[in-house]
C-alpha cells in the first residue's frame, strides 16, 4: 500500500500540494483529475522523489519513502516508474536503448554507462516493445516516433523497470484522441495483466470515469474529492473545476484530449 | 455586466502596444547613446588618435610590399637557382613543409587534449546539472576561466622554461588554452540541452553519471563535434604563433626570418601558414558534416 500523509510541497509563497492524505491499495487504478496547476504534476514528482516535500511523509509497505538517500532511493524511483507528458525520452537515441534505460539501476555503473545489457534483458526489451506493436520501431531512431508510439515506448521503459507502481503525469494531454485512446487501453493493460498500482493525472473527466477505478479530485493543491467513479456528483465536479460539466466540456473540448470509450470491453472495469 | 468589461479591448490594446514601441525606442536610443560614449572614452583612455591611424596605414602596406616575393612571369616554374621563379621564393619548402607538419601535428595533439579535458568538466561546469552542488559549479567554472583567460603564449613561455624549448611546450600550453575555451562553450551546450530526458532518465532511478551519458550527451555530441573542430583550425594559428617563444613548430622560423629581415621568406612562410589553414577548413568542414548530417 502506497501511503501518503499530509504530503506538503511550497514553491516561494505558493503551496502546489497542500497536505495532501491519501492510502492507495496495491492494484488500484486512480485517476487524478483537477484543473491545470492544482498541484497533480508535482504530487506524482513527490512520488517519485524528483522533486523533495516540504512537509509531510510518503509510505509504501511501512518503509519511509521521503527518508531515502542514494542507493535505496533510486531503487525507489527504479519501483515507482514514471511516465511524462512529453514522454521525456532521449530523441537521437534508438528506441531500443531508451526502453533500456529502464534497467540502468539494475546493472553496475561502468556496464551500463557502456551500453552493456545482457541478452535477457535485450530480449525483455523487444518482447515488451512487441506488448505494444513497436517491436518493428526498436532501431529507429525515438524522434522518428509519433507521439502515441513514444508514448508507448515510454510505457515499455517504465515496465523494464520492473516496478510496483506506475506514475502516469497526463500521458495524453499531448496527443490526438485516437493515440490517447491506445496509450490509455495500454496503462489499463499493464494494471490489469501485471497487476500494477497506476496513479494517473489527467485533464479530462470522461477519460477518467472511464478507465479507473477510483478518482481522486484536486484543487488549488488540496483533495476535495476520493471516491468512485459515479461518486463523481454534478455538485462535485462544480468543486474541482470551479465549472459546470457541460462549461468544463466546452472548455475541453478545444484544449483537450478527452478518451470517453473504452476500445477493449473486456478491459471494462467490472 | 459593466460597461467597462462590455468596452472592446482594440484601441486599449493598441494604445498599449503604442506606448510599448515608443519605450523600447527610447530605450534603444538611451543605450546606443551609452555605448557611443564608452567607445569614445576608450579611444581616448587606448591612445586611438586619427591622427596616428593616418601616418601608420601607409607603414603598413610599406611592410607588405616590402615581403612580396619578386616573382616574374617568364621563370615563373623554373627551378630554385633562378631568379623571379616560385622555386626560388620556396627555396627551403622542405625544411618549412615539415616544420608545418609539426605545427598542425602539435594543434592536433592540443585540440585532442584540450578537448579531452574539456569533455570531463564542462558537466560539473553546468548549472543544470549542478543544482546541489553550487560550490564544485563555481570552482569549475573558475578554473575553466584561468585556463582561457590567460593567454597561450604565456603558458608557453612558463612551460619552455620547465620543459625545454621544443614543441611538448606548446603542445600542453595550448591545450591548456582549449580546455577553458572549449570548457565554457561545452558547458553552454549541455546547459541549453532539453531537460525532460534528463527527468525521465532520474525517475527511472538511473544516476547522476547515467543522466549525463543517455540523457545529455546524445544531445549535445554534434554541437561539441563542430566546435572542437572550429578550435584545431584556431590552434594551427596559434601553434604558428607559440613558436616565438622557443615552443616548436614553424614559428620558431617565422620568428627568425622576421627579426632577421629576410622580407621574402617571411611572405613564404605566411603563404604556406594560410595554405595549411584552408586545407584543414575544408577537410574539417566535409567531416563535420558527414557526422552531423549523417545522424
Amino acid at each position: 500500500m502506497l501511503e501518503l500523509q499530509g504530503l506538503t510541497r511550497r514553491f516561494g509563497a505558493v503551496t502546489a500540494v497542500d497536505d495532501v492524505t491519501l492510502r492507495v491499495s496495491n492494484g488500484q487504478m486512480l485517476g487524478v483529475i483537477g484543473r491545470s496547476g492544482a498541484g497533480k504534476s508535482t504530487m506524482l514528482r513527490l512520488i517519485n522523489r524528483l522533486a523533495e516535500p516540504s512537509g509531510g511523509r510518503i509510505m509504501f509497505e511501512g518503509t519511509d519513502v521521503t527518508a531515502l538517500r542514494g542507493k535505496a532511493l533510486r531503487d525507489w524511483r527504479t519501483c515507482a516508474a514514471m511516465i511524462f507528458q512529453q514522454f521525456n525520452l532521449v530523441q537521437r537515441l534508438d528506441v531500443l536503448t531508451n526502453v533500456l534505460v529502464g534497467r540502468l539501476n539494475h546493472r553496475g555503473t561502468l556496464s551500463s554507462l557502456l551500453k552493456l545489457f545482457t541478452a535477457e534483458e535485450r530480449a525483455l526489451a523487444i518482447r515488451t516493445l512487441d506488448r505494444f506493436d513497436l517491436a518493428e520501431a526498436a532501431l529507429q531512431r525515438a524522434d522518428t516516433l509519433s507521439g502515441g508510439q513514444q508514448q508507448r515506448v515510454a510505457i515499455a521503459r517504465a515496465l523494464l523497470q520492473e516496478p510496483r507502481i506506475l506514475l502516469a503525469d497526463e500521458p495524453i494531454a499531448s496527443l490526438d484522441p485516437r493515440n490517447g485512446r491506445v496509450v490509455m487501453d495500454a496503462l489499463r493493460r499493464i494494471n490489469r495483466e501485471d497487476g500494477l498500482t497506476v496513479i494517473c493525472n489527467l485533464h479530462t473527466l470522461d477519460t477518467a470515469r472511464a478507465y479507473c477505478d477510483r478518482i481522486v479530485g484536486m484543487a488549488k493543491g488540496r483533495v476535495v474529492f476520493d471516491g468512485a467513479p459515479a461518486a463523481l456528483t454534478a455538485h462535485m465536479v462544480r468543486e474541482i473545476y470551479g465549472m459546470t460539466e457541460d462549461e468544463l466540456a466546452e472548455a475541453e473540448a478545444v484544449t483537450s484530449t478527452s478518451v470517453g470509450t473504452l476500445r477493449d470491453p473486456a478491459l471494462a472495469i467490472a | 455586466m459593466t460597461v467597462a468589461t462590455l468596452a472592446s479591448p482594440i484601441p486599449r490594446m493598441l494604445a498599449a502596444w503604442e506606448g510599448q514601441r515608443r519605450a523600447r525606442r527610447t530605450a534603444t536610443l538611451f543605450y546606443t547613446a551609452v555605448m557611443l560614449a564608452c567607445l569614445l572614452l576608450a579611444a581616448l583612455v587606448s591612445e586611438v588618435r586619427p591622427a596616428t591611424l593616418a601616418a601608420g596605414l601607409p607603414r603598413i602596406g610599406e611592410y607588405f610590399w616590402l615581403i612580396l616575393p619578386t616573382l616574374r612571369w617568364e621563370t615563373l616554374f623554373y627551378g630554385v637557382k633562378v631568379e623571379g621563379s616560385l622555386a626560388f621564393w620556396m627555396y627551403r619548402l622542405d625544411a618549412w613543409a615539415l616544420l608545418m607538419l609539426e605545427t598542425s601535428q602539435m594543434a592536433a595533439l592540443a585540440t585532442l587534449m584540450g578537448s579531452a579535458a574539456a569533455l570531463v568538466l564542462c558537466f560539473p561546469a553546468s548549472r543544470n546539472l549542478m543544482p546541489l552542488a553550487p560550490v564544485t559549479f563555481i570552482l569549475v567554472r573558475r578554473f575553466l576561466e584561468l585556463f582561457r583567460t590567460v593567454p597561450d603564449i604565456v603558458y608557453a613561455l612558463i612551460l619552455v622554461w620547465a620543459f625545454g624549448v621544443g614543441p611538448l611546450a606548446g603542445i600542453l600550453a595550448i591545450a591548456l588554452h582549449t580546455t577553458g575555451a572549449l570548457g565554457k562553450l561545452f558547458a553552454e551546450a549541455v546547459e541549453n540541452a532539453d531537460r525532460r530526458p534528463v527527468d525521465g532518465v532520474r525517475a527511472s532511478g538511473g544516476t547522476w553519471l547515467h543522466a549525463v551519458r543517455f540523457a545529455i550527451l546524445p544531445q549535445v555530441l554534434p554541437n561539441m563535434l563542430s566546435y572542437a573542430l572550429l578550435r584545431f583550425e584556431i590552434n594551427v594559428r596559434g601553434a604558428s604563433v607559440i613558436g616565438f617563444v622557443g615552443a616548436g613548430g614553424i614559428g620558431q622560423e617565422l620568428y627568425t626570418v622576421i627579426s632577421f629581415n629576410y622580407y621574402e621568406e617571411v611572405s613564404a612562410i605566411v603563404a604556406l601558414i594560410i595554405l595549411t589553414v584552408s586545407a584543414i577548413d575544408l577537410v574539417s568542414e566535409r567531416l563535420r558534416f558527414r557526422v552531423i548530417g549523417a545522424r
